[in-house]
């Protein structure tokens, strides 16, 4: 899959899982990576992928993989001169930036050498996650502009991927959550939503997987766009299987 | 449908969500004003150019003009592939360049334009796009400009949605069940009443439209392909069914409580063929073995 934005959408459950196996994915098959992590701390991602057989500090070294660390470098906006942008400068506005600095650093992270020696396959940005850009005070268009950017140059220029995590709070009163939400949702291909079951919580099933297929290339007569699995966390792994089949309940 | 829609002329609003998109409506649309000799301009915002322009065969497409703002609407590139003025500039562009002959002017997307420009001046610019001023009757049917704009429901309050409404001529709300989508149309034609229509469609690969018949209400939902059907009676430690011989004995069985006719006669005729029961008792030592009846000294 090839040019796709695939949104990650958590609701009343953790989806971050999805985070690390997508990164573990795109690492393993030799794609450049720009991974946007505002939410954990580098090394948190570092042990996860070690579990899922990679590690990031090897990519880093080797410049496959380029990271932002949200909680580090956030610090460092103060501490340049105001004539640098730093990729998140937006902090130190008054008033709601725009994220241009931000698909800047997106931009440079993976564009393209020239001469086209380039010793990976297709550049693909990760981003964990939008819905912590809402909290820092950038508006929802805002974000949904990035989003836009990023799928003109990363999509469709350079063929790459995008795979991005918001929440969905699922608070009636939260609009702006609501905004990006559906924002990104329009402008996706494909949407995994992860959501915890309706009856509570279960030692035996995480939670369950909805699969949705948007903008299929071709519309078609029979729209069988949606999947449903159900999934159990592992320590290295995620089984999933169909609903109400866990072999905890057979 | 697609005549209809193309119609009334002025404001076309095709109302989607995430659901139910409308971006194959509106291809579907702007294929059906192609082929009817139109010119077709399409302010592409949310797609690029060759998104769109896919699944359209060549005759269509070289009467389609692409105005690009997916690539930089906002001039954030160096060097600038932006439009020249932004989206709004963009926007005015297209009234001088559909002043002559009938045209169509497709906006994908009007939420892109009202998440950037303030909503009076999308509204002010849409009427003057749309030629309103003038009433549809007096122009001769050649120079009718149609607005075909595509609009993502759940993006916008209801005060923006409440405007865009009121602007235009025809109102596409797209919904559907159980994988079969439905238009609902407003058409609002001058000094006439708003009247509605429901209409179930689906679009075919080559952006045509066909026709559907509603669904029925009662259909049975679709059971989960992925899910087999599993038989809860098979590894069980205990038999839940029944020989024929079982079966015989317990239909043949009568019920203690049921008054049937043979017990009728059996409690007619005591002592025939009942046998007596006796209570044996043996008293405790401590037992108070009063023969006197305790309800002697009532007086009911």
């Amino acid at each position: 899959m090839q040019g796709k934005l695939t949104l990650l959408c958590d609701a009343k459950t953790d989806g971050s899982f999805l985070v690390h196996h997508f990164l573990s994915f795109y690492l393993k098959a030799n794609c450049k990576v720009c991974f946007v992590a505002l939410v954990q701390s580098f090394s948190h991602y570092n042990i996860v992928g070690q579990k899922l057989g990679v590690s990031l500090t090897a990519a880093r070294e080797r410049g496959q993989l380029a990271v932002l660390e949200g909680l580090r470098s956030a610090v460092d906006v103060f501490f340049r001169p105001r004539e640098q942008l730093h990729p998140l400068q937006f902090l130190r506005e008054a008033s709601a930036g725009d994220l241009q600095p931000l698909y800047a650093f997106v931009r440079d992270a993976l564009e393209p050498v020239d001469g086209g020696e380039d010793a990976w396959r297709c550049p693909v940005l990760l981003v964990d996650d939008l819905s912590v850009l809402l909290s820092l005070g950038v508006g929802p268009v805002a974000v949904l502009d990035f989003v836009h950017y990023c799928r003109a140059t990363v999509c469709r220029e350079w063929k790459g991927n995008i795979v991005a995590l918001v929440h969905d709070s699922g608070d009636a009163e939260d609009e702006e959550s609501d905004v990006l939400l559906n924002g990104l949702s329009h402008q996706s291909h494909l949407i995994l939503r992860a959501e915890g079951l309706a009856t509570g919580f279960c030692k035996d099933v995480h939670g369950q997987l909805r699969i949705l297929w948007r903008r299929p290339l071709q519309p078609t007569a029979h729209r069988d766009r949606s999947l449903t699995y159900q999934y159990k966390i592992q320590d290295k792994s995620v089984s999933f299987f169909a609903k109400g089949m866990s072999p905890a309940v057979l | 449908m697609l005549e209809s829609l193309l119609a009334l002329g002025g404001l076309v609003l095709l109302r989607d969500s995430v659901e139910w998109e409308g971006r194959s409506l509106l291809k579907a649309l702007v294929k059906k004003s192609a082929l009817c000799g139109e010119q077709v301009h399409v302010l592409g915002c949310e797609v690029s150019e060759e998104e769109f322009r896919e699944g359209f065969d060549s005759s269509i497409n070289s009467r389609l003009v692409y105005h690009d703002l997916f690539r930089d609407p906002l001039s954030w590139s160096k060097p600038g592939k932006a439009l020249p003025g932004g989206p709004l500039e963009a926007l005015r562009a297209l009234d001088k360049k559909t002043s002559s002959g009938p045209a169509t002017i497709a906006l994908d997307s009007l939420s892109w334009l009202l998440h950037h420009l303030p909503c009076p001046t999308l509204c002010q610019t849409l009427h003057a796009l749309s030629r309103q001023d003038s009433c549809p009757g007096d122009s001769p049917p050649g120079e009718q400009v149609r607005v075909l704009g595509l609009l993502h429901e759940e993006l916008h309050g209801p005060g923006p949605l409440g405007a865009l409404s009121s602007l235009a001529q025809t109102e596409v709300t797209l919904s559907g069940t159980m994988g079969q989508a439905s238009a609902h149309i407003l058409y609002r034609r001058p000094r006439q009443h708003p009247t509605h229509q429901t209409q179930w469609f689906s679009i075919l690969p080559d952006f045509s439209l066909e026709l559907q018949v509603e669904p029925p209400l009662e259909s049975q939902p679709r059971s989960d392909p992925h899910t087999p059907s599993v038989d809860p009676t098979t590894h069980l430690t205990f038999n839940l069914h029944l020989s024929k011989k079982e079966r015989e004995v317990k239909d043949s069985l009568t019920l203690p409580f049921q008054f049937s006719l043979e017990k009728q006669q059996a409690l007619l005729r005591p002592g025939l063929s009942q046998a007596t029961s006796h209570i044996f008792y043996e008293p405790d030592a401590y037992d108070d073995l009063d023969q006197e009846d305790p309800d002697d000294d009532l007086d009911v």
